[in-house]
């Protein structure tokens, strides 16, 4: 044993994890994820149908999800969902519903200031900071090539 | 003056305390595991209607000592002092079961290693004549131990097939100075071993150099093989740590491929039960040594026993900064003989 060194035993130590089921989890991803933007399409051409205009059935469908996402995690089923879909449930909008609403029923005990309000974003709050950061950047790049034009 | 001392590490006990009464207590998932029939309370509700888990955890350990206590036919009054810890931060659960429990108490963190940990430190109170009989418990909650340690329950993640499952549970062991056995008769307190893992999913990788070291050394000074025991079981390095222990002791000149376990793979069924590695946690040796291995050892199925609970010395935020995880074994060798 201590003939190994650091690195010599982390790698050893790296060979022994069973390796993941790539191939079945990019399935599932590919059909869970697949699905809830189906479902999405589904939602969208319905409002459609309500002659609502572009950007408020885009904001209504997002609401819609993002309240599927939530109670599903309120009832505890989103849990399951994730666990068999990985990314496919993570990265649509009802994941991050999920990534809020798990947090603050978790930490409903410890109150609603320090609890519920202040743990809601340990999960979804990188995302926030990075995506609103990433869409300034983003915002002032395409002002910097389209002024003038 | 005897000499206790043994080899570099080991303690060898001249009058072996003896386990008079022992304990166990497990949630529902466990209590659909292959040991459901040693443990004597299987909880059908993990919160045991407490309103969160860490009272929860605290209650199922305050319940393990005192069933311990009747097991043993003694009352409190017989015992002097109380050998605790468990997995939370500040080992509250242990300190609140101690609020519960009027005796002078020792709170100890050693991760999952805390079952080895109180019973080496209650053998020496013991053996040393500084008590008649002490109680050595620990406890682990499986959601009071993810909150603190991963994500919140609700959260839909996937667990890496490395990852282990913290089991719900206490575990409690009376020593005595006087008694018919089991009795500890070794002790081999172990040191921190950190080849640099910095993977919380991968404990068993951590944890397992610490093993090894600890339970080498045990041979070098106790003298003894791998063949002179009936079972060597550490306590929750679970299928990766496992093989990494088989092989590498191999490597030691040590062939533990007859009669070496762990804990954390007896407790659950892992294709059924879905817990990858295996099971973890302060409770996870606590429950399999003080059910299933104790009553193996009562019915003369199991003479000689060495346990090794294996603790990770991290915290979430040593995590966070980078840090890798120090691990810890500590062994203990339960005979039904006194040498």
């Amino acid at each position: 044993m201590d003939k190994m060194n650091n690195k010599e035993y982390q790698k050893y130590a790296e060979q022994k994890i069973p390796k993941p089921t790539y191939f079945k989890n990019i399935i599932n991803a590919f059909l869970v994820g697949g699905t809830i933007c189906l479902i999405g399409q589904i939602i969208r051409n319905i409002l459609f149908r309500f002659e609502l205009g572009e950007e408020s059935v885009a904001s209504a469908t997002a609401i819609i999800l993002v309240f599927i996402g939530s109670f599903l995690t309120g009832i505890g089923v989103y849990d399951t969902i994730g666990k068999i879909g990985g990314a496919g449930a993570a990265i649509p909008i009802t994941g991050f519903a999920n990534s809020i609403v798990a947090p603050a029923m978790e930490y409903k005990r410890e109150g609603l200031i320090f609890g519920v309000a202040a743990k809601m974003f340990t999960i979804a709050g990188p995302v926030l900071v990075y995506g609103i950061g990433s869409s300034v950047v983003v915002g002032i790049l395409y002002l910097m090539f389209t002024a003038g034009r | 003056m005897i000499k206790k001392r043994i080899g570099s590490q080991t303690i060898k006990f001249p009058n072996p305390p003896s386990i008079i009464g022992t304990s166990s207590i497990v949630g529902p998932k466990e209590g659909d595991g292959p040991l459901k029939d040693y443990f004597d309370i299987i909880l059908e509700d993990d919160t045991w209607a407490q309103e969160s888990f860490e009272k929860a955890e605290a209650k199922i350990q305050e319940e393990a000592i005192k069933l311990a206590i009747s097991n043993a036919n003694i009352s409190m009054n017989d015992l002097q002092y109380l050998v605790s810890g468990d997995l939370l931060n500040q080992i509250i659960s242990s300190s609140y079961t101690a609020r519960q429990i009027t005796l002078p108490y020792f709170g100890l963190y050693g991760a999952c290693s805390t079952m080895t940990e109180s019973l080496s430190i209650g053998s020496m109170i013991v053996e040393g004549g500084f008590a008649d009989k002490v109680v050595c418990a620990t406890s682990s909650h499986f959601s009071s131990a993810e909150r603190q340690f991963r994500f919140p329950l609700e959260y839909g993640s996937q667990r890496s097939f490395a990852s282990q499952w913290t089991v719900t549970g206490a575990g409690a062991t009376i020593l005595s100075a006087t008694g018919e056995g089991p009795y500890i008769t070794y002790i081999t307190p172990g040191k921190i071993k950190d080849f640099g893992i910095t993977d919380t999913n991968n404990m068993g990788g951590a944890m397992a150099p610490a093993a090894i070291d600890t339970i080498s050394q045990h041979f070098k000074d106790t003298g003894y093989n791998p063949d002179d025991y009936d079972l060597i079981i550490t306590g929750d390095l679970g299928l990766v740590g496992k093989r990494i222990v088989l092989d590498l002791m191999r490597k030691e000149g040590y062939d533990l491929s007859q009669n070496y376990t762990d804990c954390g793979i007896k407790i659950f069924d892992g294709v059924e039960q879905d817990t990858h590695a295996g099971g973890s946690g302060c409770a996870c040796s606590a429950v399999v040594f003080n059910g299933y291995i104790y009553k193996e050892m009562l019915k003369g199925n199991l003479n000689r026993v060495l346990l090794i609970s294996t603790g990770a010395l991290h915290s979430p935020i040593s995590t966070l900064q980078g840090e890798s995880i120090p691990g810890i074994a500590h062994a203990v060798t339960i005979d039904n003989l006194k040498d």
